[in-house]
């Protein structure tokens, strides 16, 4: 299928933009150890967001790969996972702040630096947000491409070094439409020193029609049943 | 659980400044001043109260899980836990709990969410989301559903395993456990007492909860 979007989100790079129903998006990390955070809403109601947690508990998983769907606070999908090369995708990370990437990576500035100055999720977002009429308000649980990060028994967190590879592609579908911002920015959790500095390309196809024998609708019956509320919207419309 | 301590409060209810019961179903709303704790009581025992927090003086800055979970490197809440805003602000403090653990990762539930995991029948049925959006609708123009960003559920029990699978699991509260909050600045909290009749966060039976404030 011919491409219709491709682009390169360099390190600390972020983009924003509205893309219709019926689209793949192919994230690849261009190097090992990617991080690239994600925030979706729905661009009829921008009130209507990605929820972490009714997508987590809808699908009994503290990740997300192939099969899994991320919904909305309508218990509608904005998108599903129709491939993945890694298995695992954290949701509950967050994304940088400036003062958690001052304090770890050291302070940088513009003035100093020019544009090799170390960018933050927080203010990146903060950027795309207000762009699109929204704010930091408008803020939640991000999905954080190519990071895995699990729990022990009693619940501390941990950051999986080497889980992206060279290469490694996830691709998204777009199941409503949405607003999209992107950041690739570290991961909070991640505890290497340096400044990660992964490019990830993004490129978008048109998607086939979704058939009720479609993957992801048929992963788990809580999925059906919120693709049958988003067909439902789209019916009424 | 092995891994589970708990921590007893010295305060004494007859010194309580406010003392409130908040029956299953229903909400509350309600600013806390600097050095002000609050106690939230589970009277009957594996009862889910849903809490919200914001900074009072910028109600635009909500409770963030992953402020608070990345901060903590942990996903359960206990004594010493520090909940913090979106903006990474500190906004409460928990300095005793007699439960053990709170999930930060389940949410509230709403009636689209019932619809999607349970059955389009459930549509009808009483919810978190619309207790916190009632509570909201009193004040003004001020808060809208943007507000509502992912909760704290106290005293429920949402394990997960190391493999990555969430469960909703058995509670681990008993009649009279609580947990205290010290607040750290002007905070609003917003809770809904779970109505949720369809797993076993309630143990199928949505109770009673009590809330108490002392000064500092």
């Amino acid at each position: 299928m011919t491409k219709i979007f491709s682009k390169t989100i360099v390190p600390g790079g972020k983009w924003s933009g509205k893309i219709g129903k019926g689209k793949l998006i192919r994230f690849t990390a261009l190097e090992s150890g990617a991080n690239l955070s994600l925030m979706m809403y729905h661009v009829h109601d921008l009130s209507e967001r990605y929820n972490m947690p009714d997508t987590l508990k809808a699908q009994h998983t503290f990740h997300l790969t192939k099969g899994n769907v991320l919904m909305s606070d309508n218990g509608r999908v904005l998108a599903s996972i129709t491939s993945d090369s890694l298995g695992w995708h954290d949701t509950v990370s967050g994304y940088t702040t400036r003062e958690g990437t001052d304090e770890k990576y050291g302070k940088t500035s513009y003035q100093e630096l020019r544009n090799d100055w170390l960018r933050s999720g927080e203010e990146n977002f903060a950027m795309e947000l207000v762009r699109n009429g929204l704010s930091l308000r408008d803020m939640a649980p991000v999905v954080n491409l190519f990071s895995k990060v699990k729990t022990d028994d009693k619940g501390n967190l941990t950051y999986c070094l080497d889980h992206c590879k060279k290469n490694d592609t996830v691709t998204l579908r777009t199941e409503m439409d949405i607003l999209l911002i992107v950041s690739n920015t570290p991961n909070p959790l991640d505890p290497r020193t340096n400044y990660p500095s992964v490019p990830v390309a993004m490129e978008m196809l048109p998607a086939e029609p979704v058939d009720l024998n479609d993957y992801c609708v048929n992963y788990r019956p809580e999925n059906r049943r919120a693709f049958e509320n988003t067909w439902e919207y789209y019916a009424l419309l | 659980m092995e891994n589970i301590k708990k921590v007893e409060s010295p305060r004494k209810e007859e010194n309580a400044i406010y003392n409130k019961i908040i029956p299953a179903g229903e909400g509350w709303m309600h600013e806390l001043k600097p050095g002000q704790v609050l106690r939230i009581v589970d009277l009957e025992g594996n009862q889910a109260v849903d809490t919200l927090f914001y900074d009072a003086d910028n109600p635009e800055d909500h409770y963030s899980v992953t402020a608070t979970i990345t901060g903590q490197k942990n996903i359960y809440l206990t004594t010493g836990s520090v909940l913090r805003s979106e903006s990474g602000n500190e906004l409460l403090k928990i300095v005793a709990d007699t439960c053990g653990r709170h999930d930060t990762l389940g949410g509230a539930c709403s009636a689209q969410s019932n619809t999607v995991r349970y059955a389009h029948d459930k549509l009808h049925m009483h919810n978190c989301r619309d207790t916190f959006m009632l509570q909201l609708s009193k004040y003004g123009e001020r808060f809208t559903k943007r507000d509502l960003a992912p909760n704290i559920n106290f005293f429920m029990n949402v394990p997960v395993t190391e493999d990555g699978h969430l469960e909703f699991a058995d509670g681990i509260s008993y009649a009279g456990s609580y947990v205290e909050l010290l607040s750290l600045r002007r905070t609003l909290v917003l809770i809904s007492n779970c109505p949720q009749l369809n797993n076993p966060c309630n143990a199928y039976n949505p109770t009673k909860i009590q809330v108490l404030i002392w000064d500092k």
